[in-house]
């Protein structure tokens, strides 16, 4: 080894022998260029979701001037553009909760399902394959689902279950909830699968070690060590239900029903937002507003739904580190 | 909490658990061999078990595990060459060795914990009490619940103190009188009783690493093993931990066989009867191979080994 280099030295000896060679010897802008950059980009969604939450409670206030919110929230009719007006929001709820429930009766068993598959069963080649498959078909625009809903899943439906020419009605909750019960199903998948990969490997060996055989390993072990993520796949997925419109638009109708017959036509809260947004309605009157109201429920519907998760995932979720 | 696959009692010993007498390992498998010497020819060890030391002359040495060219490999490369051992009933073996010369490669076929690597594959014969461990009709799941293993990192479930003991017996669908005294004996077996039997039910995770790794040796204790794998359990560990896992390994050997990896060259002077000196050779190709160098009483490896490599590692170490 000969002598290091004699630059290196030198640049360290000459700082060394300078008054205050310790503090900042060069301008660095570029350091608080990007640090503004970044710090707007943060403060932009930040700004979005207040002027959303702004946008929507503003009018929703100013619609409970007009209707009483027991009207409201009780009233079990609901007919905004009558004559007569009604205000019950119920019907809708009714709807909403129908094809919801129906939809994770369909995806939160085939979605952990899959995933549990996909992450202990699978071959590594299996696996490497099915799951980008999964994302693509997460990424497929949701009117397609609701044509395939409205074309082929209602008229099997109708073939299937015997009715006696009423139900299945051509528009039902059923097959609304079905096919969005299959949307959602690559959310959950993926998600959750996620979350049990990220289980560390020892305890899966561990588990083996005990002589536990791949099945009592994965709903043992590792479901459990994977709870919170795969509760917040669920979590996601069901608030992708709740929220997704163009499928119960196609496939559910447009008719407020309180009845929890799946086979009737149902209208959900966001099904009567895009139908009354896209009619023709006069800004400021009280149909208008209508649609923040019901905007603003279905937020806090979600809202909460997200809040009680996040309290049943601190209880019951296995910390792994 | 039962399984409806598994079988419905623990094999032979329920009663124990229940009595609160001590642990009593598994009967051995009907037919299995238990001749007084080892029944493998070939090691130098076995000629002088018993024999030349004049130590342990008072216990009949009686293999438990026995492996003959046994080579292991990982898709082509093959890790270990031809290896010949026996592991002695009730006795503390270690492998030691200089790092990647295959310790916990060998290990893992003794439980066929190897299944669980794609690509992995083993070449020549183990018997366990004389029978075929990598035989067609073999159920790896049985052969783990009599050769139990504590691994490197201490890698209790992210459950309860509780749960974890209790988890081998629910898994395996015993129908134990009493989950309570098989968690509160297989605790005390592994000398964490006093410290936790006032916290069973919370996280196994608040647990410091050696507390950890006697859990975890406890919950290998609770599925009745015959044998206990040890692959570098206190790598991890504190030389206070370190020292209490040692004193319970003795303990334990008055019931388990025990075979123990270790890096540590002192700890394998301190707990093992036997010892197994692993190197590396390099091949023509170039290419790196585990080979078992010799294994005999750990008092001779130490103090007058045959083979001059292990001398040279033994004092290299020792320095
Ligand atoms: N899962 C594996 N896949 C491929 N090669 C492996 C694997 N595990 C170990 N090896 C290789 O086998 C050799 C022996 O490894 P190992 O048994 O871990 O050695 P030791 O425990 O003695 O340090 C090493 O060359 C290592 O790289
Ligand atoms: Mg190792």
């Amino acid at each position: 080894m000969s002598a290091p280099p004699s630059t290196l030295v030198d640049k360290h000896a000459v700082a060394a022998g300078a008054e205050g060679f310790l503090r900042q010897q060069r301008a660095r802008n570029g350091e608080k260029a990007v640090f503004v950059v970044l710090l707007l980009a943060a403060l932009v969604s930040v700004a979005t979701t207040v002027g959303i939450v702004i946008s929507l409670f503003v009018p929703a206030f100013q619609f409970f001037d007009e209707v009483p919110i027991t009207d409201f929230l009780f009233g079990a009719n609901w007919s905004p553009t009558f004559a007569n007006p009604q205000f019950g929001v119920w019907p809708l709820i009714v709807g909403t909760l129908l094809i919801t429930v129906i939809a994770s009766t369909v995806a939160l068993p085939l979605g952990l399902g899959s995933a549990v598959y996909l992450s202990e069963y699978a071959k590594d080649r299996e696996r490497r394959a099915l799951k980008p498959a999964l994302e693509v078909l997460a990424g497929i625009p949701t009117v397609i689902y609701g044509f395939f809903a409205l074309t082929l899943v209602t008229p099997l439906l109708r073939w299937i279950i015997p009715g006696d020419g009423e139900v299945p009605q051509i528009y039902n909750a059923l097959s609304a909830g079905l096919v969005m019960g299959i949307m959602i199903i690559p959310t959950i998948a993926s998600l959750s699968e996620d979350a049990m990969s990220a289980v560390p490997s020892g305890l899966r060996q561990g588990a083996f070690a005990l002589g536990s055989n791949r099945r009592q390993v994965s709903t043992r072990v590792v479901v459990p060590a994977a709870l919170s993520g795969i509760t917040a796949a669920f979590v996601l997925g069901i608030s992708r239900a709740i929220g997704e419109t163009m499928i119960v638009v196609m496939a559910a109708g447009l008719q407020p029903n309180t009845s929890w017959n799946p086979l009737e036509i149902h209208q959900t809260m966001t099904a009567f937002i895009a139908a009354t947004a896209a009619g023709d309605i006069a800004t400021g009157t009280v149909v208008y507003k209508t649609i923040f109201a019901v905007g603003a429920l279905l937020f806090v519907m979600t809202f909460v739904m997200n809040m009680i998760s996040i309290r049943l995932v601190r209880k019951y979720r296995e910390v792994y580190e | 909490m039962s399984d409806p696959n598994g079988s419905p009692s623990p094999p032979a010993t329920s009663s124990v658990f229940t009595t609160g007498t001590r642990i009593r390992v598994h009967e051995s498998p009907a037919g299995a061999m238990t001749e007084s010497t080892p029944d493998q020819p070939v090691s130098v060890a076995s000629a002088s078990a018993g024999v030349s030391d004049g130590e342990d002359a008072d216990r009949a040495y009686e293999s438990v595990i026995t492996t003959r060219d046994l080579s292991v490999f990982y898709g082509s490369y093959q890790a270990v060459r031809e290896v010949d051992m026996n592991f002695g009933k009730n006795r503390i073996t270690a492998m030691i060795g200089p790092s990647g010369c295959g310790k916990s490669t060998v290990l893992r076929c003794f439980n066929r914990m190897n299944d669980l690597i794609a690509g992995a594959r083993v070449e020549g014969t183990i018997t366990y009490h004389g029978q075929d461990v990598y035989a067609p009709d073999v159920d790896t799941i049985e052969v783990r619940r009599r050769v139990g293993m504590v691994f490197q990192k201490p890698n209790p479930f992210p459950k309860s103190i509780y749960d974890n003991v209790a988890y081998g017996p629910r898994v395996n669908g015993w129908k134990v009188q009493s989950m309570d005294d098989v968690v509160e004996e297989a605790l005390t077996r592994a000398a964490l009783w006093d410290e936790v039997k006032d916290k069973l039910k919370e996280s196994a995770l608040a647990l410091s690493g050696g507390q950890q790794q006697r859990l975890c040796i406890a919950r290998c204790i609770a599925v009745q093993p015959d044998v206990i794998l040890m692959d570098e359990p206190c790598a991890s560990l504190d030389p206070i931990a370190t020292s209490k896992i040692e004193d319970l390994m003795r303990e334990l050997a008055d019931d388990y066989t025990i075979i123990i990896v270790t890096h540590n060259m002192q700890q394998a002077a301190r707990v093992s009867d036997r010892t197994a000196f692993f190197t590396a050779d390099v091949d023509d190709d170039g290419v790196r191979h585990g080979r078992l160098v010799e294994m005999d009483w750990t008092k001779k490896i130490f103090t007058n080994p045959s083979d001059p490599r292990t001398e040279g590692y033994i004092s290299g170490r020792f320095g």
